[in-house]
């Protein structure tokens, strides 16, 4: 017999009921409909945990690896990895490689659109699939690490530590891309967008996205153990652009990017089917990262929160041929992602394809395998150690403010 | 029953002979433009899927090849690498004869082949480079 419900519900009483096997989890998708046939009320006292998740290219995402120390030791001061460059301005043999960078002949734009068709999310994706994949560097050398060249093949399985450590994913909500030039088809960092409001590119699972089912974090925070690419990771703090204070809708849900996540894991742990080296068009190297965050149910509000539904969720709908450039406009409106799933939005009375970025397949496959693991027991919620910045902090995403250095280049 | 896909080049002073026409009813063929173009030599271009019996495609195939009409297999496939695609969905908007869309169900992008011209527009377009050229 399952114990009696009640709420509020404690992490430790949600763990337990882990434990026994008998926590009742719903993703995302099931919550809006559990909500909507039995109330809030019931739907706070039957789930224990839902579970969200996301697919799409993050930017800000790089990889620590320790590579163990050459005979003779080595402090490296400059690496590339298949070609791509990595960060040296660590100790000896520690090394970052971010996603963005691409291989060190990469054309680039020189030839526009460039392909950009290898970068440090492709490197990460062959060591997360336990591919060989090449290391040389170069030293100036020094007394305690004479060694000056290294060419060697390197595989995540021998390295020391491999972790992924993003200071930037999972932004609580994105813009919609549109394009206003009458002359040409833009390539951004949200894909090809077409000429004369031709098309318009979103990125967001929406309600299924972790930060618009805790809107104002109440339960992720520092220390909230996630889904991350396939393994079992951690919020280490909030991600860069962290921006609370923006304008919310009467649910709550910010209306524009707001809240983001820096997440770390372990790569040896990671699948492929979950973290993807990307090529964006004209734009450059990235990589595409699943993430999923088990909301633990410990009130009726986090009931309601989970609940959050497409037709309850807008974006801003921005122009990425002038005004995102140069940080100038107003949005052309919002709309929800009901409507940009539907295939079509209707902007200044014209119907304009909808595009895709994230792949809402994977976030739901992701919302599901978390599910799998709760339901398990093989994932136990985390309290978070520290909450994140919340809307009345006031903090907001500033721009920079330019101070001109005289004689400078600008 | 079979399908080809083919491009047919009508020169100039074919441009106002209702050939296609002609072809399709002569020989019983259902056909689907895939697309068509005046090029920049002022002929015409049309890529078709053509349906019919396999000799009533042969023969009419040949009829048009007398009439002066250029006609070639669309020898160029794109073909989807499945393990690359992500399902996200980059690619919708660059395909000019919804060869890809998205199933609003399943929220899987499909892929028609049948629909396709090999115009590659998808093939840098997606991020994880799941389209691929086959010849």
């Amino acid at each position: 017999m399952k114990e009696a419900f009640t709420v509020p519900k404690t992490y430790a009483e949600i763990n337990e009921r882990i434990r026994k096997g008998q926590a009742v989890v719903v993703t995302a998708e099931e919550m809006i409909d559990l909500v909507e046939e039995e109330g809030v009320k019931k739907a706070a006292e039957k789930v224990d945990v839902v579970t969200t998740g996301t697919f799409g290219p993050m930017c800000s995402s790089g990889a620590v690896l320790n590579t163990g120390h050459t005979t003779p030791r080595m402090k490296i001061a400059k690496a590339w990895l298949n070609d791509v460059p990595a960060y040296c301005g660590l100790a000896a043999v520690d090394l970052y490689v971010g996603v963005t960078e691409p291989q060190q002949d990469d054309p680039l734009n020189a030839n526009h659109p460039g392909q950009f068709r290898y970068g440090g999310g492709h490197v990460i994706e062959d060591l997360i699939a336990r591919k060989d994949v090449r290391l040389v560097a170069e030293a100036y050398g020094t007394d305690c690490y004479p060694r000056k060249q290294l060419d060697t093949w390197i595989n995540v399985k021998t390295l020391n530590q491999a972790y992924l450590l993003n200071p930037r994913n999972s932004y609580q909500n994105y813009n919609v891309a549109v394009n206003l030039s009458t002359q040409r088809d833009i390539y951004t960092y949200m894909g090809v967008v077409k000429k004369d409001l031709g098309s318009a590119s979103f990125c967001s699972a929406g309600q299924l996205s972790p930060l618009l089912n805790d809107p104002y974090y109440r339960t992720i925070g520092i220390g909230t153990r996630i889904f991350l690419a396939g393994a079992q990771g951690y919020v280490y703090w909030e991600g860069t652009q962290h921006s609370p204070s923006d304008a919310r809708g009467e649910n709550g849900v910010p209306k524009g990017g707001s809240g983001t996540l820096a997440v770390v894991g372990n790569l040896k742990d990671m699948d492929t089917e979950f973290f993807r080296g990307a090529s964006m068009l004209g734009y450059g190297c990235t990589a595409a990262v699943g993430i999923g965050i088990p909301i633990p149910i410990l009130d009726e509000e986090m009931a309601r929160y989970t609940a959050v539904k497409d037709a309850d969720i807008v974006a801003p709908v921005i122009d990425y041929s002038h005004n995102y450039g140069h940080n100038e406009g107003k949005p052309l409106g919002h709309v929800s992602y009901a409507a940009l799933k539907s295939g079509s939005i209707n902007i200044n009375g014209r119907d304009i394809p909808t595009t895709p970025l994230s792949s809402y397949r994977k976030a739901q496959q992701i919302a599901g395998i978390l599910k799998e693991w709760i339901t398990r027991g093989e994932f136990f919620i985390q309290e978070p150690v520290q909450l994140l910045p919340t809307p009345d902090t006031g903090q907001k995403f500033r721009p920079l403010k330019e101070r001109p250095v005289s004689g400078g280049v600008a | 029953m079979e399908t080809r896909r083919v491009v047919l080049r009508f020169p100039k002073h074919l441009l106002d002979k209702p050939i296609t026409s002609q072809l399709v009813r002569q020989f019983d063929l259902d056909f689907n433009i895939l697309r068509a173009d005046i090029t920049q030599e002022s002929e015409g271009l049309l890529i078709m899927g053509l349906t019919g019996k396999k000799a009533d495609l042969e023969k009419g195939l040949r009829w048009a090849r007398e009439q002066g009409v250029e006609i070639q297999p669309l020898s160029k496939d794109v073909v989807r690498n499945e393990k690359a695609c992500t399902h996200c969905g980059a690619c919708i908007n660059v395909c000019p004869t919804d060869a890809l869309t998205i199933d609003l169900e399943t929220r899987e992008v499909v892929f028609n082949a049948n629909r396709c011209i090999a115009c590659e527009l998808c093939v840098p377009a997606c991020p994880f480079r799941a389209m691929e050229v086959a010849f």
